[in-house]
């Protein structure tokens, strides 16, 4: 059962994400747009009530880039603050695949945390708020986006939290091409062989990676059973159902990890991305016949919001 | 010379007990690491993590962001060469202390090339944050414990393990970024570290022998290093200055003291013993270092070639040599 009102939101978050998106990759001139709109039900259904975060007193307003951590720099702050103060029974959110970061940013302002404004920032010089996020940029917990590190990195944390006594858990967005890592295995063997069960992953299982459709790189099927036999409770889902996402994550999965395989689109939202043949990585506006085309997109979204 | 065994394993449960924040990480080799003792004593603070050292230090950067103080133990070439990503992600750039100590540097092992860790200092003196150790004695694989958990950040370390010789007195424990003055010279000077630096000891006797004036500095610290510890030194020495390490001459022991003698203005002739851009097999230590000429006699070579005379000595020279713990020639805050 999902509580009321929530499914609703979501759906409101999830338009809101692809449409910041959207409307960043016109301001832009391109960007990563497909990830946002395989995306946007995942992201609105982690921040719209599977995780437990701690509130935020009021959306926050992104810093100017201070620097990377060093012994000699103790000015540079995380962006983990925009998920809410560390408390031992709150939630982590470790976002692997970085180039999903405008898709974050924007979900955190739909889910209340970023100011609106903060995306202003967006891929500016001297900005936190950068194209793939590092560690200081708005949600951002640790230095991922070397794809395969997210994982291990939320082990380390979720292994330290349960040595302290900390309840809460961990969560992950990955991108299907993650599974490809040798490094990703490794981790499910450590989660599986410690029966680390603070730790829920949701997986964008769109099939595209930067050189094309999965299946015609380097394909990672049967998925889910691989995951299955690492030890992992698996559940599929369509990655577009608000109320499928929502149920998966409140799974029982005691002793084990919790993975999400989210089947999802690409194109969904923004159908003009279809005529890209499959070439979905990243989106370069070539022309302003193109251009426009998008923005018919866009106006299709915004009149969707209503 | 006072020979001592499974130095680390006694150093490491000891400071187990004094640090409750320390949990040791090994990757399936820990009786190799000496984390054996440590294991058996702090059964819930040891964390296995199998052949798979990638995972292993993400998830050290994931514990240090904790609170807790990761010591990761394996041997150093699965360490830099197999995570090195790892290491500049999810443990460099966010400063986090993470403490590596990796085990059979340079020519130590048998083992071959694939366990002879030839050229990570170079490799990990090049990552910000990083800091560098090479220990070289019994003395100092006591310290290395205390040293690389006083800095805030990681820090690897080339660690000695089994039967270790103690070079320096147990009282004079090593210190960061502060070069051991073993002897002043005006003729030559020598740097040297790790392993490299028993052998010199074994060379620098005789050359003194022969009336030539040998000033003799042990590296303990490869980053930070700090030039101007090592500037009146080399500028005493008239005829130049050698170096000697166990990793290859590009990027290690050699590179740094060119480095400082460039930034402090003092230029002397330098000659880098090491292993001269080259991977290495699998043999004994001793058949190695003359192999690769990283033994006493081949500093006697470089130093008579600096001094332009032949100094007569022989094999039977150097093995007579009787080496005793050397007390710093100078208080360190004078270097």
């Amino acid at each position: 059962m999902v509580p009321p009102g929530i499914l609703e939101r979501n759906a409101v978050a999830a338009r809101g994400i692809r449409r910041r998106v959207l409307q960043h990759t016109l301001r832009n001139g391109g960007g990563y747009l497909s990830q946002a709109c395989s995306s946007a039900e995942i992201l609105a259904t982690l921040y719209g009530g599977v995780m437990d975060l701690a509130p935020v007193p009021a959306p926050l307003l992104p810093r100017p880039f201070a620097g990377v951590p060093s012994a000699g720099n103790p000015d540079c702050r995380p962006g983990w603050e925009f998920n809410g103060p560390r408390r031992p029974d709150a939630d982590r959110f470790i976002l692997s695949p970085t180039h999903y970061s405008l898709i974050l940013y924007a979900a955190l302002i739909e889910a209340g945390r970023m100011d609106p404004s903060g995306l202003d920032q967006f891929n500016r010089d001297g900005s936190s708020v950068e194209m793939i996020g590092a560690e200081h940029s708005p949600g951002m917990e640790v230095m991922t986006g070397s794809l395969g590190q997210g994982l291990s990195q939320a082990i380390g944390m979720a292994l330290g939290r349960r040595m302290n006594g900390e309840t809460g858990r961990t969560w992950l967005l990955m991108s299907d091409g993650e599974f490809q890592i040798g490094m990703v295995w490794e981790a499910f063997q450590f989660l599986s062989h410690y029966a680390m069960d603070a730790i829920g992953i949701y997986v964008d299982v769109n099939r595209q990676q930067c050189d094309g459709p999965m299946e015609s790189v380097m394909g990672i099927d049967p998925l889910a059973g691989k995951l299955a036999a690492f030890g992992a409770e698996v559940a599929t889902v369509d990655g577009h159902d608000l109320q499928a996402l929502h149920e998966a994550g409140r799974l029982p999965h005691p002793g084990r990890p919790l993975v999400v395989l989210c089947e999802t689109d690409p194109c969904r939202g923004v159908p003009e991305l279809r005529a890209l043949g499959g070439k979905l990585h990243y989106l370069r506006i070539k022309d302003d016949a193109e251009r426009r085309r998008y923005e018919a997109c866009l106006a299709t979204l915004q009149a969707g919001e209503g | 010379m006072e020979i001592l065994a499974q130095v680390h394993a006694r150093t490491l449960v000891d400071f187990g007990a004094r640090h409750p924040e320390v949990r040791v990480l090994t990757a399936d080799l820990s009786n190799s690491c000496e984390a054996g003792p440590f294991r058996d004593v702090y059964r819930d603070r040891f964390i296995p993590c199998g052949i798979s050292e990638q995972n292993m230090l993400s998830i050290a950067g994931g514990l240090a962001r904790e609170g807790f103080v990761p010591l990761v133990h394996t041997f150093g070439v699965f360490i830099y060469r197999r995570a090195l990503d790892q290491i500049a992600m999810s443990v460099a750039y966010p400063n986090l202390p993470v403490k590596m100590f990796a085990f059979l540097p340079g020519i130590l092992t048998p083992g071959g090339a694939t366990h002879q860790a030839i050229e990570d200092v170079a490799v990990m003196r090049a990552l910000p944050n990083l800091t560098v150790l090479d220990i070289g004695d019994a003395t100092e694989v006591e310290g290395a414990l205390d040293v690389a958990c006083s800095v805030p950040g990681p820090v690897y370390v080339r660690m000695l393990r089994g039967e270790v010789p103690r070079l320096f007195p147990a009282d004079e424990p090593m210190r960061l970024d502060r070069p051991r003055v073993l002897a002043t010279g005006t003729d030559v000077l020598v740097a040297s570290s790790s392993i490299c630096t028993e052998e010199a000891l074994r060379a620098t006797a005789v050359l003194r022998a022969k009336g030539v004036s040998v000033g003799h500095v042990h590296v303990s610290t490869m980053k930070p290093f700090t030039p101007a510890r090592v500037a009146d030194a080399i500028a005493a020495a008239r005829f130049g200055v050698v170096t000697m390490e166990n990793h290859t001459v590009v990027g290690g022991l050699g590179t740094i003291v060119a480095e400082a003698m460039v930034e402090c203005g003092v230029a002397r002739p330098l000659r880098r013993l090491g292993l001269q851009d080259t991977f290495a097999h699998g043999a004994s230590r001793a058949y190695l270092a003359r192999e690769y000429g990283m033994d006493a006699m081949a500093l006697v070579r470089q130093v008579e070639s600096l001094v332009g005379d032949r100094l007569g000595i022989t094999e039977d020279d150097l093995a007579a040599v009787r080496i005793e713990a050397v007390h710093s020639a100078a208080k360190a805050e004078a270097m």
